[in-house]
């Protein structure tokens, strides 16, 4: 189970610093609502990263239901 | 009775129609181009009709049934999602960018297969932008609007395929369901949506959104009219790297043998904690119709839900790399800050979510050896007012574009086969939609209990009486 706390995340500055990494420009107006869904998005990590699974519980490369 | 009334009926009994030479394919053709060119202005269903093509392949059914042919479709008029390929047109997935593409070269695998089932194509309808959208709004070709309420949404990201099938304007649409895309506009519309299994239908030729969860089905009129579709729909195709080798399904021959025998359960817990009043009264509905009043649990359905949008935001920002960073401002504004930052999800969060869907399948496949049918409400509301950004669930205020869908998602997320089936409850115009889940690969299962809804009239997708000056 990963330790990760969603409500310490960062997000403007994550997104700061992943669009540099991303070469993606980011124009002011858009700032506020990309971070918005960058803080969406951790939230749904936390629900995801808390929740402890076997190690050998692997992703599924072809998946068949 | 005239084309433009055998044009509002069901496929399978335009398909009879046709076949039994009451009416020529292209007499209905040519009443499907009357009401677009009448209606579509008003409702923004249809972004390319072709027109052309439409009466030679209606000219062309009509020459199979004059030598004594009878394909399953004959002389059905149908349309598709615009990121579906059709040969000649630009497949624009719902962007202002991708118009910049040369037409396609070729038909998609499943156009081609309307096709030689005796469809007839009458062009590619409006979509939420790369899909990534529950409200069939789109600020490139604008709002495609719910024919029952012209102030309310379609719901999407099919909204086309909802707008164009609930107005009369085709008999069938093909959409795409990547987390609910045809399930809640067939739940906004009043329509039945077939979301099959995953990796069961081609997608070979469309434009993908999320590969790991995509698929595409029939959205229609009746059930009997998605098992006529699906029929034809299925088979093996290499083109599509995710497609399972599964032997098809002859679903039209099933849909009759009832729900004698069925285990059937109504889904608690998450799916009715966020659920409004008329979503809980919908299933409640299909459940009485139906006998049923066992409750199940999906175990960890919420984190499920997060999953899918972990894996949704992470995998499509990389469909789409390149395009934001060189035309970011050329996105709808609705999507393009959720594709930004889709695209800054550290690694680890998308793995955890793909190994949280392995576990829920498993779990899911547990839960089957139960069941055999569940049921869920589709949407948890009916269609909203067109615009709006945010809606109220369980006392929390959420942005409406991403939590329309939060009780399709889980599902969709495992890749388990779903018919929505419309409700129209009691002192409201509007309908919504109950999902009838069925174990993976059994969509004959949830076709079984659709048309036995069907029949009993306690669901029924009727066309939209539209005002008078559209008409």
């Amino acid at each position: 189970m990963s330790q990760f706390d969603a409500k310490a995340f960062d997000a403007p500055a994550h997104v700061a610093h992943m669009a540099k990494v991303m070469g993606l420009s980011i124009a002011p107006e858009w700032e506020a609502t990309v971070v918005a869904n960058m803080e969406a998005t951790a939230r749904a990590a936390g629900l995801v990263l808390s929740y402890a699974l076997d190690e050998h519980v692997e992703p599924a490369p072809v998946f068949e239901p | 009775m005239p084309a433009s009334q055998i044009l509002l009926r069901p496929a399978h009994e335009i398909a009879a129609a046709v076949a039994s030479k009451e009416v020529s394919a292209r007499e209905v053709a040519e009443a499907a181009i009357s009401l677009i060119e009448a209606q579509n202005g008003a409702l923004h269903a249809y972004t390319d009709v072709t027109a052309d093509r439409a009466i030679i392949e209606a000219n062309r059914v009509d020459q199979v049934i004059a030598a004594g042919g009878a394909p399953p479709l004959a002389g059905v008029p149908y349309a598709v999602k615009n990121l579906f390929d059709v040969e000649g047109v630009v497949t624009r997935a719902g962007s202002k960018i991708n118009r910049d593409d040369p037409p396609a070269p070729v038909d998609a695998t499943l156009v081609t297969k309307m096709r030689e089932a005796g469809g007839v194509l009458l062009g590619s309808l409006n979509m939420g932008e790369y899909a990534y959208d529950f409200t069939g709004e789109n600020a490139h070709d604008g709002a495609s609007l719910n024919p029952h309420d012209r102030t309310r949404m379609s719901g999407g990201s099919s909204g086309g395929s909802g707008t164009a099938v609930a107005s009369g304007m085709a008999a069938i649409s093909l959409g795409s369901d990547t987390n609910g895309s045809i399930r809640v506009p067939s739940s906004f519309c009043g329509l039945y949506g077939l979301k099959p299994t995953y990796g069961r239908l081609s997608r070979a030729h469309t434009f993908p959104f999320v590969p790991s969860l995509d698929h595409l089905g029939p959205i229609a009129r009746s059930p009997r009219d998605l098992a006529l579709v699906f029929d034809a729909l299925q088979g093996r195709d290499p083109a599509d790297p995710a497609q399972i080798d599964r032997q098809s399904l002859r679903s039209t021959a099933e849909i009759g043998k009832g729900v004698e025998g069925l285990r059937i359960a109504v889904a608690g817990g998450y799916f009715q904690r966020q659920a409004k009043p008329e979503a809980l009264a919908g299933v409640a509905h299909v459940a009485k119709a139906l006998g049923v009043d066992r409750e199940i649990e999906l175990p960890e359905a919420h984190r499920a839900r997060a999953a899918a949008y972990l894996i949704t935001t992470s995998e499509s920002s990389t469909v789409h790399l390149d395009r934001l960073q060189r035309r970011a401002a050329d996105f709808d504004p609705d999507t393009r800050d959720r594709f930004l930052s889709g695209a800054m999800v550290p690694t680890a969060w998308y793995v955890q979510a793909q190994r949280f869907r392995a576990w829920f399948r498993a779990e899911m496949q547990k839960l089957f050896e139960t069941v055999d049918v569940i049921l869920a409400p589709a949407t948890p509301f009916h269609a909203l007012p067109s615009g709006t950004k945010t809606v109220e669930l369980d006392g929390v205020t959420l942005p409406a574009r991403a939590n329309i869908g939060i009780f399709t998602q889980p599902v969709s997320f495992v890749g388990l086969p779903v018919v929505a089936v419309p409700v129209w409850l009691p002192g409201t115009h509007l309908p919504i939609g109950v999902q009838v889940i069925a174990p993976a690969w059994r969509e004959d299962i949830a076709l079984r209990v659709a048309e036995t809804l069907h029949l009993a009239g306690a669901t029924a997708a009727p066309v939209a009486r539209m005002p008078v000056e559209t008409r």
